[in-house]
């Protein structure tokens, strides 16, 4: 390049600590970074997920260790440690799913207008949000 | 552009990207007609399931046979999901790769546990 030519506007990424926490992110903002921390939480429970299906499957006896992990804890876990554990993965196989399904249907329909972005990221966070709230009331015994 | 020709080839990217787009979509469809499935079967069940009445419905040997579909579908669908995290936020190509081979070696094992545990019901 020449003297001549004007220095090029430069834009660098952005500083996680300082714009991330300053930034006021739109509902689909949101609904877009919890369907990837939703899934990574997922990938890192896998092990979990794993277990929780092979005890409650493999036999009677491992039926009852299955209903006393929720009661009074597996090993060193306390029963509502785990039941909390159990539903951070509940609240993200929500999350994942229904978001996924916004995903879909904006692919199928092609309906990718800002205001449907927002509508629908609404509806992803209530319906997710809400269905966790019940089923965690549902969990921790509230009914 | 980056130059990533010749001895600067990396491995560790998505190439085309359009067959891991089409295939995360419709490992996911997959995944949520199975939900259904699933939901579907222990909500018609009348009074507490129970150990009898959740085992009972991976016994029919078509359900272990979609389950098991269901399984391998989840696992292409996370490979590309946490495939495209690490592409990311991680740039150096050697710790990238170390982190692609943590990945799969962490899904073919729980895979296979999955797996081993469906097929001795």
């Amino acid at each position: 390049m020449t003297e001549l030519t004007r220095k090029r506007p430069e834009f660098r990424n952005i500083n996680a600590f300082k714009d991330l926490t300053t930034y006021r992110m739109a509902a689909a903002a949101w609904v877009s970074i919890l369907h990837r921390a939703s899934g990574g939480l997922m990938f890192l429970l896998l092990p979990l997920i794993v277990w929780l299906f092979d005890t409650s499957v493999s036999s009677e006896i491992s039926y009852e260790r299955f209903t006393s992990a929720f009661q009074v804890g597996v090993g060193f876990v306390p029963g509502w440690l785990f039941k909390l554990v159990v539903l951070s993965i509940i609240w993200a196989y929500l999350h994942h799913l229904i978001a996924g399904v916004r995903h879909l249907y904006m692919d199928a329909t092609h309906s990718v207008s800002k205001q449907f972005g927002r509508s629908s990221a609404i509806v992803t966070l209530v319906l997710s949000i809400g269905l966790t709230v019940v089923l965690g009331a549902k969990l921790f015994g509230l009914y | 552009m980056s130059v990533n020709y010749g001895s600067k080839r990396v491995v560790t990217g998505a190439h085309y990207g359009l067959r891991d787009w089409l295939a995360q979509r419709i490992t996911a469809a997959l995944m949520v007609i199975f939900t259904l499935i699933l939901l579907a079967k222990v909500l018609l069940v009348s009074g507490p399931l129970g150990y009898e009445g959740w085992a009972g419905v991976f016994a029919p040997q078509w359900m272990k046979a979609l389950t098991f579909a269901v399984f391998l579908a989840l696992a292409y669908h996370v490979w590309v999901g946490i495939r495209d995290i690490w592409m990311d936020y991680v740039k150096p190509a050697g710790l990238r790769l170390a982190l692609h081979v943590f990945t799969i070696v962490w899904l073919l094992s729980c895979l296979g546990w999955a797996v081993q545990v469906l097929w001795r019901l």
